[in-house]
């Protein structure tokens, strides 16, 4: 109990000193997730639209194995980039194993399902005269491409959350990839295991917190861009 | 929202994320080193020297070999000398190096069901243990930590099985929380033990036989079986762990917060010298 009480005081304390260790473990998970979330954004969010609206053979094998990937196992995401980006691997010139670089590979292979997945179904849910309509009335391809997405914005955005809540809170393939080095590849969640471990409970209890409020103050201002949508 | 969302995608970018090629060290090495503090003093004055920078993939020490011995690695700081003057036979290091040594111990809870305080001898002691009448959490990771605790079992010609045999799979410093938690004996390096014992129901049962010295040697990974190793930046690192500032450093290492150092230096010093005099 005085564990629990007085990890949590240290912890708070912590953060509110703006404790540098804690601030800059904080700093590269959120600009390592950030990057891999932005990342299969911007790769996603055209596939998930092409999958959700067009037709061609094999698109639903093409869904079934998207939807799959949102169940990605991050220790098995991890095991196969390590495989590739190691110096005896096929990507190994690249010299990436054990940089943030790696990580943010390894995290968008884990987001970029998710959120390609999440748009797809996005997509699909609109009425699919809706495109239809627009096209008779004129409008070019891509006026009613811009017009869709606007209608699916929210659950677009809502797949973002999605896609960012997975890989700031995974451990497994950050652990695999990254190395956990210190100043380097130590993110949020890796940090916290290894404090763990160490017994510096207060730290991993101040991690887990600027963890929570990270994801809370992202997926607010997410939500915040998704209703002010709303309230136009 | 695109603009916002480009102002944070350039921004993200901005940092400098990518490897330095080339100039990074890997150094593949056993978790007690990390989790008793000494690399994350170790490193920095390392990188300050010869700017570059140290990347510290803390594994198992199995893992760690196998890392280097595949190439991954360019220097390894271990403990398994069995295991590694095999890798080296086999041309994957070179350079083995004394660098220091601290002392594996059998802990457990203090009330000693098992009776190891009366043990007369290592073989003794883990014949107690192997009695079963407390859990026992083994490493079981192929770390020295583990490869020692197996050779005592084959050497007391015991094969640990059952329920009370716990393979935890962790790093040291996990493994000895979880032996605190249910109540069990672990084999452990005296470092971690000393770094980590601090609200741990452990107390130290059973030391001082020759068996349980620990070994650190650190090794290059050797460039002529892997071109592309960073050759000098992994000589570089081994040069400085057995430097005399180095090894001044880790004489002191950890005695003002644990009360008693956690490693002995040996650099310059030979295994056999070491292996035979009582300690």
């Amino acid at each position: 109990m005085d564990l629990l009480f007085d990890g949590i005081t240290h912890g708070v304390a912590l953060i509110l000193r703006g404790d540098p260790q804690v601030m800059e473990i904080m700093w590269l998970s959120l600009r390592v997730s950030g990057i891999a979330t932005l990342v299969s954004l911007l790769l996603g969010v055209p596939l998930g639209m092409m999958l959700g609206q067009s037709r061609f053979p094999g698109r639903r094998l093409a869904l079934g194995v998207i939807n799959t990937g949102m169940g990605l196992p991050p220790v098995a995401v991890g095991l196969f980039v390590s495989l590739f980006l190691w110096r005896s691997g096929p990507l190994g010139f690249l010299d990436l194993i054990y940089s943030p670089a790696a990580i943010i590979v390894a995290q968008c292979i884990i987001a970029l399902p998710v959120v390609t997945g999440l748009t797809a179904a996005a997509i699909q849910q609109l009425d699919p005269r809706l495109r239809l309509q627009l096209l008779g009335l004129g409008a070019s391809r891509l006026q009613a491409l811009r017009f869709l997405l606007r209608e699916a914005r929210f659950s677009i955005i809502a797949a973002v959350m999605a896609g960012f809540g997975a890989v700031i809170s995974e451990v497994g393939a950050s652990m695999m990839v990254g190395g956990n080095i210190l100043h380097y590849t130590r993110v949020l969640t890796t940090a916290t295991v290894l404090e763990t471990s160490k017994g510096n409970f207060d730290i991993a209890i101040a991690l887990s917190v600027v963890l929570l409020g990270l994801t809370f103050l992202v997926s607010m201002l997410l939500t915040v861009l998704q209703q002010r949508g709303a309230e136009r | 929202m695109r603009r916002v969302l480009l102002a944070l995608l350039l921004s993200l970018c901005g940092a400098p994320l990518a490897a330095q090629a080339r100039r990074d060290v890997i150094l593949a090495t056993t978790t007690s080193t990390q989790d008793t503090g000494l690399l994350d003093s170790l490193v920095p004055r390392f990188e300050a020297g010869c700017g570059c920078r140290v990347k510290t993939i803390a594994v198992g020490t199995g893992q760690a070999l196998a890392l280097g011995a595949r190439g991954e690695a360019d220097v390894v700081l271990v403990h398994a000398p069995s295991l590694e003057q095999r890798y080296v036979a086999e041309g994957r290091f070179r350079n083995r190096r004394l660098v220091m040594t601290n002392d594996f111990i059998l802990v457990g809870p203090p009330a000693d069901p098992a009776g190891l305080g009366q043990a007369t001898s290592l073989k003794e002691a883990f014949q107690r243990l192997a009695a079963g009448s407390a859990p026992f959490a083994s490493r079981a990771d192929s770390s020295g930590t583990n490869i020692l605790e197996l050779n005592q079992w084959k050497a007391a010609g015991l094969n640990p099985t059952g329920g009370w045999y716990l393979q935890v799979g962790q790093g040291m410093a996990a493994t000895l929380r979880i032996a605190s938690e249910k109540g069990a004996y672990t084999l452990t390096d005296r470092g971690t033990y000393l770094a980590v014992r601090q609200g741990l129901a452990l107390a130290v049962l059973y030391q001082g036989a020759p068996e349980l010295l620990n070994i650190y040697h650190v090794m290059e990974v050797n460039p002529e079986t892997f071109p592309n190793v960073n050759q000098d930046g992994g000589r570089a690192f081994a040069d400085f762990m057995v430097s005399p500032r180095t090894q001044e450093f880790i004489r002191t290492f950890g005695a003002a917060r644990f009360g008693q150092p956690l490693f002995t230096p040996q650099a310059g010093k030979r295994e056999e010298d070491l292996l035979q005099p009582a300690r």
